[in-house]
Parts: structure tokens; sequence; C-alpha cells
């Protein structure tokens, strides 16, 4: 996990805490909670939202308007519950548990605001567009025009001339000029504050009220940060992260499930994303992505090895190991252990090079494991990729 | 010759009495580095591995003249850690430490701005000049001194470049890590740059991966402006789109960073990119004979 995700409705509770606008709304667990959470916001029209770490709910039926409080106990009923399929979710979708009951509110125009880190100037980037409700990706590629941005210097922060700039751009209406101002200075703040490593509102909306707020609000952390921010760590709901990617972060362990038959144990993203593409180029595929890191301890690399073989799919493994801060040693000891605590019924390769490489040779060849000893990183994927042929 | 480092630098570890420090300050010593202090707040006066331990980075440098500090210290503490090398001015601050929040690499960025102190990583394994000075957690023993620069984001894959080029006889000049965070210090066109001036690098592996636009720039200024041979790899061809592996530069959005694209564009900048990560060393061999450098980088 390198980014903390957080639901709508929570990003949305950040917001207002920090004094950004947004819509009244409640959350919701059950079909009663919504129409609870609907009647306490009063009013006649409310829309149903449901929460899932994904984009493009809306379009997958996601997101209903209601004009009754019938209406918002049925829409209730059949989205939570259900499997939403967006493009962000993989052909499997998500099982919607949580809604957003929100006050419905009219709707003038649509904006774009979002906030991300620019590689290039390592900086914070606020960038704006007129084209509201559509991707940012999509503006980029078909209207790039249309994107305003504005660099932000982290000693002053976003200014209030910048955001003006920003809010004039994007033809905000000049009556509500300073409401954007304080929209996108705040939204600014909570960034910082929160360490996010993206923010983006999509839509802003100006309601035919006068109002600037967000509609929709995606808000993303700075796993590395989340140390100094207990408060984050408080939304994370478990139930939206991969079992075997969550069990593997307990661990410290960077994993990634993919869809192939061979368990990688890299040590470093480099090696092991350049292992993923070694495997494939002889013929096999990778079953995910493992990188143990630098500081792992034997008891770390003995659960990567239980989560790579908790894979079903999984029907061979390869230990692709150059040890810098990672000694060889360490690998072996972990390796011999887990063997002891699960049993070890495909086959295994090695590759051992780097910081105290003999120590961890002599530790698995005094083991009773059996290994297939590799020389380099081809000579060990061409003998994993014949190995799992083989056991076919 | 060599870029950035050699036998003459002086090296002070920060944060020496940690755990991980403490092994990689013996390995380095072994190495032969000139290791001249170390830093860590509470212990001075004390020494670690007979080198003196100083409580700030200010005495330490007063004390010994240090030219360059290599970081060790945990992530909360390590962008502290950086504005203090860059305050005492340090020629070179090279700094290991991986997870260091992105919004501290921005402020420490702004902060350096106008300063004499050059930054390597985070989250990198460091700089060496073979048989001369290591500085970082990279195992000595794979490396040779000789005249190929490497330069990667990829700690582990320059180990990987550095060892197929040692196997075949052909040393290297300097290797270079400069991290795979989205917000470093020293990046590919500094380092290549340093390598183009450098008398002693005949030729340079630059190893690379999917996410943000770095090998592109990189690229472009090497048609333009590079007079050595540079020979290409980008790790993560097979990664999942929008999935992010481990480096937090490597995601790939919206049809951007990725490895095709990439070594498009390297290609159509005539730099030849190896095929799969076993050979990069060969691919370089092959560049070198084309080149007749050859003769000139084996060692014999």
């Amino acid at each position: 996990m390198w980014e903390l995700n957080i639901h709508e409705y929570q990003g949305k509770e950040i917001l207002a805490k920090n004094g950004v606008s947004v819509p009244k709304g409640n959350v919701a667990f059950t079909v009663e909670e919504a129409v609870e959470g609907a009647k306490q916001l009063g009013g006649d029209v409310w829309v149903v939202k449901a929460q899932i770490h994904a984009g493009g709910r809306g379009k997958a039926g996601g997101v209903k308007v209601a004009k009754s409080l019938e209406e918002v106990k049925s829409y209730s009923e059949s989205i939570l519950g259900s499997t939403l399929v967006t493009h962000q979710t993989g052909p499997e979708g998500k099982e919607v548990k949580r809604l957003l009951i929100e006050e419905g509110c009219r709707i003038k125009k649509e904006y774009y605001i979002g906030l991300v880190l620019d590689r290039a100037t390592s900086r914070i980037v606020m960038m704006a567009s007129e084209e509201g409700g559509t991707e940012i990706e999509e503006i980029a590629e078909h209207q790039p025009e249309k994107i305003f941005k504005e660099v932000v210097d982290p000693i002053v922060g976003l200014t209030a001339f910048q955001a003006r700039r920003l809010a004039f751009s994007i033809n905000i209406p000049a009556k509500q000029i300073n409401k954007a101002v304080s929209f996108m200075t705040g939204l600014y703040q909570v960034f910082v504050e929160k360490d996010c490593s993206i923010a983006e509102i999509n839509p802003l909306v100006l309601t035919e009220e006068g109002d600037i707020m967000a509609l929709d609000a995606k808000l993303n952390f700075d796993s590395n940060a989340l140390y100094r921010h207990p408060d984050i760590v408080a939304y994370r709901d478990l139930e939206e992260e991969d079992p075997k990617e969550l069990e593997a972060s307990k661990y410290d362990l960077s994993y990634i499930a993919l869809n192939g038959n061979i368990g990688c144990m890299v040590n470093g993203a480099g090696l092991a994303m350049a292992t993923m593409d070694i495997v494939k180029h002889y013929g096999g595929e990778p079953a995910n992505f493992l990188d143990v890191g630098g500081g792992a301890t034997p008891e770390k690399v003995t659960e990567a090895f239980k989560i790579i073989l908790s894979d079903q799919n999984v029907k061979g493994i390869f230990v692709n190991i150059f040890g810098g801060i990672m000694k060889c040693d360490v690998i072996a000891t972990g390796i011999v252990e887990a063997a002891k605590q699960v049993s070890l019924n495909v086959p295994l390769v090695v590759r051992l090079e780097g910081t105290n490489v003999e120590l961890g040779k002599q530790i698995l060849q005094e083991s009773s494991i059996d290994i297939i000893a590799a020389e380099s990183m081809a000579d060990g994927a061409e003998k994993i990729v014949a190995a799992v042929q083989e056991g076919k | 010759m060599s870029v950035f480092i050699n036998k003459e630098t002086r090296v002070l570890v920060q944060g020496i009495t940690g755990k991980t420090a403490l092994f990689h300050t013996q390995q380095m010593l072994e190495y032969g580095t000139n290791i001249v202090a170390g830093t860590s707040p509470g212990k001075g006066g004390s020494e670690v591995e007979g080198v003196p331990v100083f409580n700030t980075v200010q005495e330490a440098v007063a004390a010994t003249n240090a030219t360059a500090s290599v970081i060790y210290v945990p992530a909360k503490f390590a962008a502290d850690a950086i504005l203090e090398a860059v305050d005492a001015e340090l020629e070179l601050v090279i700094c290991i430490t991986e997870h260091i929040p992105v919004l501290d690499m921005v402020k420490v960025k702004r902060y350096m701005e106008g300063k004499k102190t050059r930054l390597v990583g985070p989250n990198c394994p460091g700089v060496i000049t073979p048989e001369e000075c290591k500085i970082g957690i990279m195992p000595g023993y794979i490396h040779k001194k000789g005249h190929v620069g490497v330069v990667s984001r990829s700690g582990t894959l320059t180990y990987e470049a550095v060892h197929q080029l040692t196997q075949e006889g052909i040393g290297q000049s300097t290797a270079v890590g400069i991290g795979g965070d989205p917000v470093n210090g020293t990046d590919f066109i500094d380092t290549l740059k340093a390598f183009n001036e450098d008398d002693d690098t005949y030729a340079v592996i630059m190893i690379g991966e999917i996410g943000g636009t770095a090998e592109e720039e990189a690229a472009r200024w090497i048609k333009d402006n590079m007079k050595k041979p540079v020979v290409g790899f980008i790790g993560g061809r097979t990664a999942p789109p929008g999935k992010r592996m481990g480096h937090a530069g490597a995601i790939i959005s919206g049809g951007k960073g990725t490895a095709d694209e990439k070594i498009s564009v390297l290609n159509e900048c005539g730099i030849k990119v190896a095929e799969t990560p076993a050979v990069m060393g060969a691919t370089l061999i092959e560049v070198l004979k084309e080149q007749s450098l050859y003769e000139k980088c084996k060692t014999h």
C-alpha cells in the first residue's frame, strides 16, 4: 500500500471540518439508516450514492436522484449489496456496503479542481478546468487548452491571487470569485495538512443559489506520512482492499496480485518489475509483484512466502535476490523457516547474489529443501518457466 | 577521474549509531571509503569503528572537513537530516532512507534552491567509484574500476547491470543510484552531464522504469548533447496499468509513462534499449564494439 484511499463521504467529512464547502449528507450501512438519513436532512430531493473505492460509479448505476423518501428506500435497496462494475474495479466489480445520502442541489455549472504533485517541478500544482464532470485525463488529451495550472511555492502555499487567477480562467462568475478562492485555498490547506497524494474535486459545482461546493471528492493520502495522521488511518476500510495485499502490508511487504502462475519474491521494486518482465520474456506469467524491501527480517520473508503460496494459481516460485541493504542470509533463513511451516509442493528456483551471498547459499545447501539453484536472473527465469511447464 | 566521488572524498555518516548505518559503515570502511566522521545526537564524543561521533553535522564538518554525507536515519527524521547537511554546506549528500513523505521532500527541494549542496536520493543505493570510494549500501565486490558510467532509478537493477559488466571484464567509472521517489535530488540529466564531462567515462548505461517522463527528457537531452554512447533499459514492461509497483514513481496512468512509450522515445533518440534485464551488459558491449570502444573499456 503506497497510498491510502478513502470513501467519498469520509473525504467530504474532512473537507467540511476544514471549512471547505460540501453538500450536507449522511452515511448509511442499511436501508433503514438511508431513509433516516434522508429524513434528517429534510428537503424533497436526495442523492443516493454508492460508496466504493473506485470512480465511474454514476455510469455503473451507483448514483441515483430520489424525489421522495420511497425512492430513497427503493434505490437504497437496489444499490446496497449490489456489485458495481466500473472502469476502475476490474471485471469482478465491487460490492456496495455503504451509501452516502446527500441533499440534492440545483446545479448551474460544473467545474474541475485538482491538486497533484508535479514531478517535473517538485511542487504541488493546482489544476482547474471549466469542463467539470469529465475525467481530467480525457480533457488533457482532447482539450489541453482548457486546463489551467498554478504551481505552488511550499513556503507561501497557494496564494489568493493564484486562486483568483484560476477562478477567472475557468469563468467562475465575478460574484462567486471570493467563494471559489476560499474553496481552493481551503482545499490546498487540507492537502498539505493531511499529506494528501491527490485531491480531486470533480465536479465542483456552482448552484442556482450561488454557492460553490464539492459535489464529489477524491482524497488519497501518502502512506509514508500516515504515522503522523491517526485520524486518517481510522478512515481505512479494510474490506475495500485485496486480502493478500492487506496481509502483505502488515509485514511491510509490497505485494500486488496478478493473474499468472509463477510466484515471484524479489528485493527492490525495480528488480521486482524486471523479474516479472523476464519471466514473461521466457513465456511464463507472473502471479504477483512482491518486493520484500530492504529492511526485511527472516520472519517477514517467511510471511512473504506464505502469502505467495496462499494464491491457488501458483505452480512455481522464483526467488530473485540481489542483496544490497538486504542480506542474502536473511532471505535464506526466511525460506528455510517458511518451508518448515508450510508444505512446499511446487518447484522453487532461487537466485542469490550480493551482500552475504556465500552465507546465504550455505544456509540453503545445509537445509533439506528441494531447490533449483540459478546462476543469473535469465537462468532462473528459464528454469522456473520450464519447471512449471513440466509440472502441468 | 570519475563523477561525484573519488578517493579524496571525506565522508560523514549521519545517524552512524543505527543498526543499518553501523553495518554499512563497516562495509564502506572495508571497501576503503575515507569515513572521517559520524553524527548521532547525544552521542557526541564517542567513537564507532574508530570513527569520531559528533552531535551535529556542523560540528563534524568543522572538526574533520567532511565533504560528503550519507544518511541512514529513519524516514521520520530523514528530511531534517538532509536540511542539516545542506545547512552545513556539504558538497554532496546521499540519502539512502526510503519512505520519506513526499511533502517533506517538496520542502527540502525548495530549501535547497540556490544552495551549493548536491543531493542524491532519497530511496537510493548510493554512489560508488569502484576501488576508490563506496557511499551507500551496494555490495562492493561486484564492482570493477573502469570506464562505463551507470545511472539508475532502481538500486537492485543497478547491481544487476554492474554485475553483468564486471563478469564480462568491463569496469565502471562511477555507478549512481538516483532513487525511485517522485521527488528526488540529482536526476538522470544531471548525472549524464557529469558523465559527459568525465574524461574517464567512455559510455553509459541508463536504467529507467515506468512512471513519469524523466527517461524521455533524458533521451532528448542525450540526443542533443551527449558525446558518448548510451544504452538503456526500462523496467516494468509487463506491469499492469494503474497499479503502483513499489517505487512511488512507478505508476502508469492515462497512457503516460508506460515502458513501450519510453522505449520508443529512447529508440528515436538513437539509444539502444536492452530487450531484457539480463542483457543490459551484453547490449552495451555490442554498442562498444560498434563504436570501436570495446578494447578501451575491457580490462586486461
